[in-house]
């Protein structure tokens, strides 16, 4: 079992969803990027999911775009972001990590090499917003031979006749994203995304995790009493530009994953 | 190798060779493809040629002429030099070709608003102006450097009732239009059109933008028929996505006696880190919708692209380019800032057209080409624009000469 079932089956048995967080590899820099990875499972995050910085973030908003850039400046890049993933392990191997971000900075890696490091660090599973089905051969498929889920996004657009085949080689849980947009945008109602729950139940056994414009523990909360999973990204990432140092940034972001976990493990209490 | 294996692209999957292909976020997925569904269909509909026809003739003005440059000729003293004349089209380049084929696809499928990305603004005033005849409305997203550049077209756009949104994110140019132009699809998945002015983004746009593109080579084909009986000996036009080259040069793709020259924005030189030229200083990657060759760093990063012409300032190219530079159909040359501006006046002068930055560049590989080649040869350059949008840009850079002269 991946370590990815493993978590998603526990708190199906602790009657729970999961808080799914993501931050940007390398934001604000390195070591204090490492510190807000160490200190997340403790603050109640259960799937952690690392953005893979790229220069042109095209399905991102305006704080994800900023933290890539400050990930950038600060001189991050996909070799440091295995090295963070395997320094992480060193101390936790409970936690799923799933690396996300775009494709064309893995391209130039090298698909094979990249498989094998990410695998040999620690990677449990892989969101790579450019790469569609249509192109399941160059990257998903690879990487679900060497043991690595590969997560599909599903979305308000995905319609019945196309869910199957987004469906078919997913692994891991099921990404929705619940407004057709960039991150960090607009929230969807919660009939929507009940809505949109029950529909992807009839063509998946995955657990499903809502993401997109959940920013507080209230909205974390309700998403938890629908779905298998909450992902809250730009909201933790604002804290990081806020912040008036990186000591402040590592505090700020794990007291918001603090607050979003109580909104979770409350939910349905 | 069979006759018509060039132009035989892309497959069903939008691949040319190993380049091209669908590499967007799931939300545009299904754009993406009931868009290729639409296009099949509309191709195949006399209706919607018929009408294409018409506009192309009495709104755009084609055909336009294949014009011979008798003194830019004799001032090289080999080739025999025409210019296909596309800065006579309305609008003054040739970007409405493919702006009125997709404004007919974007009413055809009850779209209520136009997007697109624009670098000099040469797209965007010909999707500015067919939003206006069709009044559909639209947004232009245009990098905040090239706002500051082309401030002519910047005014044209407003005057034709389109919203323009600086971008500011980035360099400021079109890649970064082109970002924020998807971020905007991405968002208004129901209604909206995503009108992209280049052969580059997700299958079926390359194809879709070379068809509309390729009347270009089609006129070319039969014009130079007319003047001297036989097909050209080789041609050449610039290429930053590559919509005009891919124009001119799809058609005569399979005439294996035809050399085609593309020729990219060397900027400062492509032994510098100032230049445009993804093909001649690139690595095949994956951006917007596309594997194609770009500049990026080792480690997948996407660096600037520069070039005196806002209209080649990109760090990419169109798939297709890539797949006929692989298979060596298509030689793809590199023609410095200060080569294309020195064209640019001798164009000017010799002939009394003031061609686009972009379009000097074509005219700068031809007058370097000319001279070696024999007086019977037959050398056709893509006139793509017209230069009024550059006086500003060629104005500064003779002020900066002066000064430092």
């Amino acid at each position: 079992m991946s370590r990815l079932e493993q978590r998603f089956a526990d708190l199906k048995a602790e009657g729970r969803a999961a808080l799914v967080t993501f931050v940007t590899a390398g934001d604000p820099g390195y070591e204090a990027s490492l510190a807000i990875l160490k200190g997340l499972p403790e603050a109640g995050a259960d799937v952690i999911e690392l953005g893979m910085p790229f220069t042109d973030p095209m399905a991102d908003g305006v704080a994800i775009q900023l933290a890539t850039l400050r990930a950038l400046e600060a001189g991050q890049n996909l070799a440091k972001t295995l090295q963070m993933v395997r320094e992480f392990r060193t101390g936790n191997q409970t936690t799923p990590i799933v690396l996300m971000g775009y494709y064309n900075p893995i391209h130039r890696f090298g698909v094979e090499r990249f498989v094998a490091d990410a695998k040999d660090a620690g990677v449990d599973g892989l969101i790579i917003v450019d790469l569609p089905p249509e192109h399941d051969e160059e990257l998903a498929t690879p990487a679900q031979a060497a043991g690595i889920d590969f997560i599909r996004l599903t979305t308000p657009t995905t319609d019945d006749a196309r869910l199957p085949r987004v469906l078919q080689r997913s692994s891991g849980f099921v990404y929705y994203v619940s407004v057709a947009g960039v991150t960090g945008a607009g929230s969807a109602t919660n009939e929507h995304v009940e809505q949109a729950i029950a529909r992807l139940r009839r063509h998946t056994e995955l657990p499903i995790s809502v993401g997109f414009g959940i920013r507080t523990p209230e909205q974390a909360a309700a998403i938890a009493r629908l779905a298998d999973g909450v992902v809250v990204g730009s909201a933790l990432v604002d804290k990081i530009a806020q912040a008036k140092d990186a000591g402040q940034a590592v505090d700020d972001v794990l007291s918001l994953c603090s607050a979003l976990a109580k909104g979770v493990r409350n939910a349905r209490g | 190798m069979s006759q018509t294996h060039y132009r035989a692209g892309p497959d069903a999957n939008g691949l040319f060779g190993s380049f091209g292909g669908r590499y967007v976020a799931e939300t545009l997925m299904p754009l993406v493809l009931d868009l290729a569904r639409e296009y099949e269909a509309a191709k195949a509909d006399p209706a919607f040629l018929e009408e294409l026809a018409y506009f192309q003739r009495d709104y755009i003005g084609r055909p336009n002429p294949l014009y011979f440059a008798e003194r830019l000729t004799e001032h090289c003293g080999g080739a025999k030099i025409y210019f296909k004349r596309e800065e006579l089209n309305h609008t003054g380049a040739h970007k409405v070709n493919n702006c009125i084929g997709q404004v007919l696809l974007a009413r055809r499928m009850g779209k209520k608003r136009l997007i697109a990305e624009t670098g000099a603004g040469m797209h965007g005033v010909a999707t500015a102006t067919v939003a206006a005849r069709f009044g559909i409305p639209c947004v232009i997203y245009m990098g905040a450097t090239d706002i500051e550049r082309q401030q002519a077209n910047v005014f044209r756009m407003k005057l034709l009732g389109a919203e323009i949104v600086p971008v500011t994110a980035g360099t400021g140019t079109l890649k970064d239009a082109m970002n924020e132009a998807l971020r905007d699809w991405v968002t208004n998945v129901e209604d909206t059109f995503y009108l992209i002015g280049t052969v580059a983004g997700p299958h079926p746009y390359p194809a879709m933008v070379r068809d509309f593109q390729s009347i270009i080579g089609k006129e070319t084909r039969a014009q130079m028929q007319e003047k001297e009986g036989r097909v050209p000996d080789s041609l050449v036009a610039c290429v930053g996505g590559g919509s005009n080259a891919m124009g001119l040069f799809h058609e005569f793709l399979d005439d294996a006696n035809v050399d085609i020259i593309g020729v990219e924005a060397g900027g400062h030189g492509v032994d510098t880190d100032k230049h445009a030229a993804s093909l001649n200083g690139g690595v095949p990657g994956v951006l917007h919708g596309n594997r194609t060759y770009l500049l990026q760093d080792d480690d997948g990063q996407i660096t600037d692209a520069h070039s005196i012409s806002a209209g080649l300032d990109y760090p990419g190219i169109g798939p297709e380019h890539a797949f006929l530079h692989e298979v060596k159909r298509v030689e793809y040359v590199s023609i410095t800032d200060d080569q294309a501006l020195d064209a640019f006046h001798a164009t000017c002068r010799l002939e009394g057209i003031i061609p686009a930055l972009e379009t000097a560049h074509a005219l700068a590989e031809a007058i370097r080409r000319a001279p070696s080649l024999p007086k019977d040869h037959l050398m056709v350059v893509c006139l793509s624009g017209r230069g009024d949008k550059d006086m500003q840009t060629v104005m500064n850079h003779m002020a900066a000469q002066e000064k430092q002269a």
